[in-house]
């Protein structure tokens, strides 16, 4: 066991864990942050995404020793009420069925428009691929990111 | 308006003490996430409320509780239920909140997410739920003002007396109508009038969703709560011989570790009991990583079993012996049974007509194999269940579609009153037909009850990939006698399947030809089987559906006049008795997408695949459009024609439609699971392959057919057809036939 403290969502949190212990288990059990989703464990389907540096990454296999003093943005933390133009433009379409991928799919979408303010539909395929929907919603979710490119 | 009786259940219309709160979760640190309510922005929440009946209570400022009573899997009910209420409490949806409703079977109908009947089987009861709690505002309304209550009328939640300009909101009388008796009859509006059914309403949890609140079971959590994982045998065929405990007991945050039995030795179970693995290994400890982290260090030995017998009560019949073989199978000793198997005799479950003689007076016969592999649900999340095991009660909270019959199946396992045992469904994320077979409530229960502590058991996705109940295999082979005009004088189709077969000997084209034959067999296995999304009909429509289109081709004649003919037939002059379909409103489908997709106008150049299927009660036609991007075909454009009756929410009814029509996709392209010495060779998504965002369609347009019939299903029609429709159009964008799923390698060898 060792203790870290993480930057997430601009707060400071101190966990005692052992250094093996992905993000994502850290994130959920031991900091209640549940809004990032366990769906494969090994980097497949994209439900565990979220923001290190503003970049996307699989908290899944992200361990919390690799974390260093970098920024955490959980969906949780993308805004206060869910007013983010990604997180509007998904209630917009009413894109979830399920909804247990949307919070890795919406934290995917933002990073890509963070980097790429106008995709065009390949690279919204290209950058969404890692993100498995069951339900297929992703024509929806193809038609939210580029109203939330548009705001 | 049509006036009808309270007879429907007549118990849920009384006041219920089904709790201040909805009886959810009170009490539990979970609700201080804020997960409570789904309250908009801008709405008062009642300093009191007024309990009406078991579907809504009304609050002194006429804001409006409605209790969702069925699961949600993704389906959309929590909306749409809640909107029929509405409807005939005639308020405005803005001043309406949702809520879960937990099992309770007296007071409501089959909380069951299945067969797509969630909606058609509750439809009356919660129009009716509505309206009597209406009728009793109206009728404390006049006893207060002292008129008549034929003088009043409603309108977004204001009581109007027109003549004296009397108006009051709900809120004013919900205390008085609650304390009125159950009115005998009730008004339901005409269909015309409705304002909400029919209008698109967002998704009541979709703020909760984008900004990732607890909603979930796996989200689930109280004070005290254990985390438990399983082993189960890693093969199909074997159980447990034995496993050291002590080794992983001593690790970090480890409770304990143990073997547990999830069914006694002579219980009979139910459907909802299908498991394979009724032994397993135990592991309890404080969070999910280090219980993860023991799992992986247990070390346990399996051993082959012979035989297993357990009883089975099935679907509420008789309790039967039921004998599972042993043996380790794999997939290339599954194809060498399936064809030694399609050769022999089968059991003939419809014929029409002499259609041996058909056959062999044939100028034509053409004769086309399907087949298809065994699938995995893989819902988004994994299978999880808590629960809190007490002295003489049980709390079980969590994601499941049938909660009825695994309360029963609880509490027969741990020795308690049915009515001991309480159930709260969480929102599920997704199900597919995997969240039918409770298994792993049994689990959790017995797991808890041990530890004497709440507890969450939480399934990896390796351990659900790995632990059956899987979309059986299947096998087809249809046959058709052509004359010497083409003419098609004889059909016969031959199902198989480990274990089980896929044959609706009813269905399209039955009816519609002379000379039909139906044979269906199938071959015993350990690998356990269930539900999928569309049961049988998920390789039906693909094999059916697939080989018209070739008996089109030889014939010479348009794919959809085609089967708009045989309609016309089975119209005027059905063959046979038991034909379970309505021709006419299949026709319907396929004229609609004839016309939608501009089938006759505008399929020149175009690489077009067309289908349609009836299944739980609905009918769907679809044209897929292929397009070749470097060669590759890329499915570009998806027309869908439904027919589902009335439809309650628009634009989630579009959602779930298009929704299927990726997954049909995507199980056609990609979806197998193999075996090998009964080991399942598939246990994430590296190896099992779902569709992604590059290989859905571009577009996807639905369209509903207008009429006023009772709504039917919508969460599985839409899912078959579409197989077929992209088979056919790969077949016009690559000239070759895609006869065995998955279609991406479309092969059958041995």
């Amino acid at each position: 066991m060792a203790v870290y403290t993480l930057k997430i969502n601009k707060k400071e949190y101190q966990v005692d864990v052992d250094p093996s212990t992905p993000m994502l288990w850290v994130l959920r059990d031991h900091l209640n942050l549940l809004g990032t989703k366990y769906g494969c464990g090994i980097a497949q389907c994209g439900a565990c995404t979220i923001h290190l540096d503003g970049r996307a990454v699989r908290s899944c296999i992200t361990f919390v020793d690799s974390v260093g003093d970098k920024e955490i943005t959980t969906i949780e933390g993308l805004s206060e009420n869910g007013d983010h133009p990604v997180q509007q433009a998904w209630i917009e379409h009413d894109v979830a069925q399920c909804g247990y991928c949307q919070s890795g799919q919406i934290m995917s979408a933002t990073a890509l428009l963070n980097a790429n303010p106008s995709p065009t539909d390949e690279e919204i395929e290209t950058a969404m691929n890692g993100n498995i929907c069951r339900c297929g919603t992703y024509t929806r979710i193809k038609a939210a990111i580029k109203t939330a490119a548009k705001s | 308006m049509t006036r009808i009786k309270t007879t429907y259940n007549r118990r849920s219309f009384l006041k219920s003490s089904l709790a201040a709160g909805g009886g959810l979760l009170i009490g539990f640190n979970w609700l201080a996430s804020g997960c409570s309510t789904n309250a908009p922005k801008g709405l008062v929440i009642p300093e009191e409320w007024f309990e009406i009946n078991a579907y809504l209570k009304i609050g002194d400022n006429g804001v409006t509780t409605i209790f969702s009573p069925n699961p949600e899997i993704g389906q959309n009910v929590k909306t749409s239920m809640p909107m029929i209420v509405a409807e005939e409490l005639d308020i405005d949806w803005k001043n309406v909140l949702v809520e879960q409703a937990p099992l309770n079977t007296k007071k409501y109908t089959r909380q069951l997410a299945g067969g797509s009947d969630s909606i058609r089987t509750t439809f009356t009861a919660l129009r009716m739920a509505g309206a009597s709690a209406r009728l009793m505002l109206l009728t404390a309304a006049a006893q207060a003002w002292d008129v008549s209550v034929d003088e009043l009328t409603t309108e977004d939640g204001i009581i109007f007396h027109k003549s004296s300009g009397k108006e009051a909101g709900y809120g004013k009388f919900a205390s008085a109508a609650s304390e009125i008796a159950v009115p005998e009859e009730v008004d339901l509006k005409d269909l015309g009038d409705f304002k909400i059914i029919g209008h698109s309403q967002k998704n009541v949890d979709g703020l909760k969703i984008v900004t990732g609140k607890p909603l979930f079971g796996l989200d689930y959590k109280v004070d005290g709560m254990l985390t438990a994982m399983i082993v189960h045998p890693p093969a199909f065929g074997l159980k447990l011989k034995s496993f050291d405990a002590a080794e992983v007991k001593s690790m970090p945050g480890i409770k304990d570790v143990f073997a547990i039995n999830v069914y006694n030795d002579d219980y009979s179970r139910q459907w909802s009991d299908t498991t394979s693995f009724t032994e397993l290994v135990a592991i309890v400890g404080n969070t999910t990583w280090e219980v993860w982290t023991a799992k992986l260090m247990l070390n346990a030995e399996w051993e082959p079993f012979d035989v297993q017998n357990y009883k089975a009560a099935g679907w509420g019949g008789d309790s039967r012996d039921v004998t599972v073989p042993g043996g380790l199978e794999s997939s290339s000793n599954h194809r060498k049974k399936i064809i030694a198997e399609a050769s022999k005799d089968a059991r003939v479950v419809r014929r029409d007509g002499n259609p041996e003689e058909a056959f062999k007076k044939a100028a034509k016969i053409i004769e086309r194999t399907y087949t298809a592999p065994f699938l995995a649900h893989s819902p988004m999340e994994p299978m999880n269940f808590f629960a809190d095991v007490k002295e003489d009660n049980a709390t079980l909270v969590g994601p499941i579609q049938s909660p009825e019959p695994m309360q029963k199946t609880i509490a027969e396992r741990l020795g308690l009153p049915v009515e001991n045992v309480e159930v709260q469904m969480t929102r599920m994320g997704g199900g597919f037909g995997r969240r039918l077979y409770g298994h792993f409530m049994a689990e959790v229960a017995v797991i808890s009850q041990k530890m004497k502590a709440p507890v969450k058991l939480v399934y990896t996705r390796e351990d659900e990939m790995t632990f059956g109940i899987y979309r059986p295999m299947y096998h087809a082979v249809y046959r058709a006698a052509l004359d010497a005009d083409n003419k098609l004088i004889g059909f016969h189709v031959k199902m198989g399947g480990i274990p089980q077969n896929a044959l609706h000997a009813n269905r399209f084209p039955a009816g519609a030809i002379d000379n039909y034959l139906a044979e269906s067999w199938s071959v015993d296995s350990n690998i356990s089987v269930g539900a999928f999304r569309a049961p049988g009909s998920n390789f039906n429509a693909a094999a059916e559906q697939s080989f018209l289109d070739e008996l089109t081709e030889v014939m010479g004649v348009d794919s959809i006049q085609f089967r708009l003919d045989l309609l016309k037939r089975a119209q005027e002059n059905p063959v046979g008795e038991n034909n379970d379909y309505d021709a006419a409103r299949y026709a319907g489908v396929l004229e609609d997408i004839r016309e939608k997709s501009g089938w006759n106008t505008n399929s020149e150049g175009k690489n077009r695949g067309v289908a349609a299927y009836f299944c739980h009660r609905s009918y769907v036609a679809q044209v897929v459009d292929i397009v070749l991007e470097n060669g590759e075909p890329k499915v570009d454009h998806v027309y869908s024609s439904v027919d589902c009756g009335i439809v309650i929410n628009p634009d989630a009814a579009r959602n779930m439609s298009e929704g299927s029509v990726v997954d049909g996709i995507g199980t056609a392209m990609y979806g197998e699971i193999t075996f090998n010495n009964g080991e399942p060779e598939q246990s994430n998504f590296d190896g099992y392959r779902l569709i992604r965002h590059a290989e859905a369609p571009k577009k996807i347009d639905t369209y509903f057919i207008e009429n006023d019939i009772h709504p039917t299903g919508l969460g599985e029609p839409p899912y078959p057809p579409v197989m077929a429709a992209l088979a056919n159009a790969l077949y016009k964008a690559t000239g070759t036939r895609y006869y065995h799923q998955p279609f991406i390698k479309n092969t059958f060898e041995v």
